[in-house]
């Protein structure tokens, strides 16, 4: 198979850099730490510029000296200030943008590739599914459904799987999206006694969602496996696939669809995608990455 | 008291829509059962001796692991089924089931029901074919459980 056709998008990074390859020097300005493993980045750009983004598209993070990595935004449009990003350290580069103290410089460009949609949702029912570090290019979706429910406008829905009850991120935010009037269950995969929730596959919440399948919008991310589960159950619920929105990751790593390593069937992952339709997507999820 | 038992029987998720009679011939076997929280359905090595079908509350499933005290591998909530090793010899459970929270079930004799199953192939039939229904649902779940699927789950 080959990649698609089309030209690729040569948007430049809006961070001030010269080029869509080139990265924007930000600051390190805020470090939270979510999890043993997870840290939330805010990082301000230079002077000047912005960077641009929307809720599930990603940005090429740079740590100098040790490489790129593409992750996704985690902020959310209602934020303003700094550009957010969660970071889970899983390998060289994750490792050293997790070490990124305060004060640090982090090269940026992007956003890059799809996003949620969320202007188009209109009044559908929404369901989210994350799985671990899934909720983050999740969150800034979540965040502009919840600022709008009450206001004539579906339901909110959010279904999380975590591994163990301290590897759930967010914990503020899920607080805040019950407030907000969105319905958030939580299931992790093993607990010790005193955990009072649900232990088991993210799958297990959605019979108890009462979301109107003819029309509801569902938005997934983390390990396909999971997504091809959960996609799975939302079609036996009767919900279209082309409302089925997952985020795919593959190998991306010029991010602007010249490289060609995340090609996935006949797409690019970073430019068609990492946000897909079901009905583009779910066959092509079962194919080996090269 | 029979009917009664009969109709919580019948609306249970696990025997929802089998013929008539069928759900009634389960409640034969059946009494209804409550547990405050803290409290074991089931406790490993005892005799595996009962169905429970939850009405209401949560159960937590959990196992001894030396080194690592007890975990819960998996909660179960009003609809499931709790406890199939009375299904094959030598009845006895493998896990333990405690209530979190106060749990309403309807509590069914293994024995009986096998009785009747024996006796009565097509309604046996019927049983393991909804049994195995959600037996599978189960070690699906668990294989994928066994990847850690978040463990190393996204580039990010």
């Amino acid at each position: 198979m080959t990649a698609s056709p089309e030209a690729p998008a040569l948007r430049s990074g809006q961070g001030g850099g010269t080029g869509p390859l080139v990265p924007s020097p930000c600051r390190v300005v805020g470090r939270r730490v979510e999890t043993d493993d997870v840290v939330t980045l805010l990082l301000e750009p230079p002077p000047g510029s912005s960077l641009a983004w929307r809720p599930g598209q990603f940005n090429m993070l740079t740590a100098f000296g040790v490489g790129e990595a593409a992750i996704s935004v985690s902020g959310a449009p209602r934020e303003l200030g700094p550009l957010r990003h969660t970071v889970r350290d899983v390998g060289a580069v994750t490792h050293a943008l997790c070490r990124a103290p305060v004060g640090s410089v982090l090269g940026v460009r992007g956003a890059y590739g799809t996003d949620w949609g969320v202007d188009e949702i209109g009044d559908a029912d929404v369901v989210v599914v994350a799985g671990g570090i899934g909720l983050a290019p999740l969150r800034g979706a979540i965040w502009t459904i919840a600022d709008r429910l009450g206001a004539g406008g579906g339901r909110l829905f959010v279904a999380i799987g975590a591994r163990l009850p301290d590897q759930v991120v967010f914990g503020d935010d899920l607080a805040a999206w019950r407030e907000a009037g969105a319905e958030v269950a939580l299931t992790v995969d093993a607990a010790a006694p005193g955990w009072n929730g649900p232990v088991g596959l993210v799958t297990t919440l959605l019979p108890k969602m009462a979301f109107d399948p003819g029309r509801t919008v569902a938005m997934l991310c983390g390990p396909e496996i999971m997504m091809r589960f959960v996609a799975r159950d939302l079609l036996d619920r009767g919900v279209d696939p082309a409302r089925i929105r997952v985020s795919i990751e593959r190998n991306m790593q010029c991010g602007v669809g010249l490289c060609g390593h995340c090609q996935l069937g006949p797409l690019l992952v970073c430019r068609d995608g990492p946000v897909l339709a079901y009905h583009r997507v779910g066959e092509l999820m079962t194919e080996r990455e090269r | 008291m029979i009917e009664d038992l009969a109709g919580l029987v019948a609306r249970h998720p696990l025997l929802e829509g089998l013929p008539g009679g069928i759900p009634e011939r389960v409640a034969g076997c059946a009494r209804n059962v409550v547990f405050d929280a803290g409290a074991l359905l089931l406790a490993e090595g005892e005799p595996a001796d009962t169905l429970y079908l939850l009405r209401r509350g949560r159960v937590a499933l959990e196992v001894h692991s030396p080194g690592r005290g007890t975990l819960v591998i998996e909660t179960l909530d009003a609809g499931a089924a709790v406890g199939w090793s009375w299904l094959f010899p030598p009845y006895r459970w493998h896990l333990d089931a405690r209530a979190i929270g106060p749990v309403g079930a309807v509590a069914v004799d293994a024995r009986c029901l096998r009785d009747k199953a024996d006796a009565d192939p097509a309604f046996g039939y019927e049983l393991m074919k909804r049994v195995s229904a959600v037996l599978l649902d189960r070690l699906q779940a668990t294989r994928l459980r066994l990847l850690d699927l978040y463990g190393n789950d996204r580039l990010a």
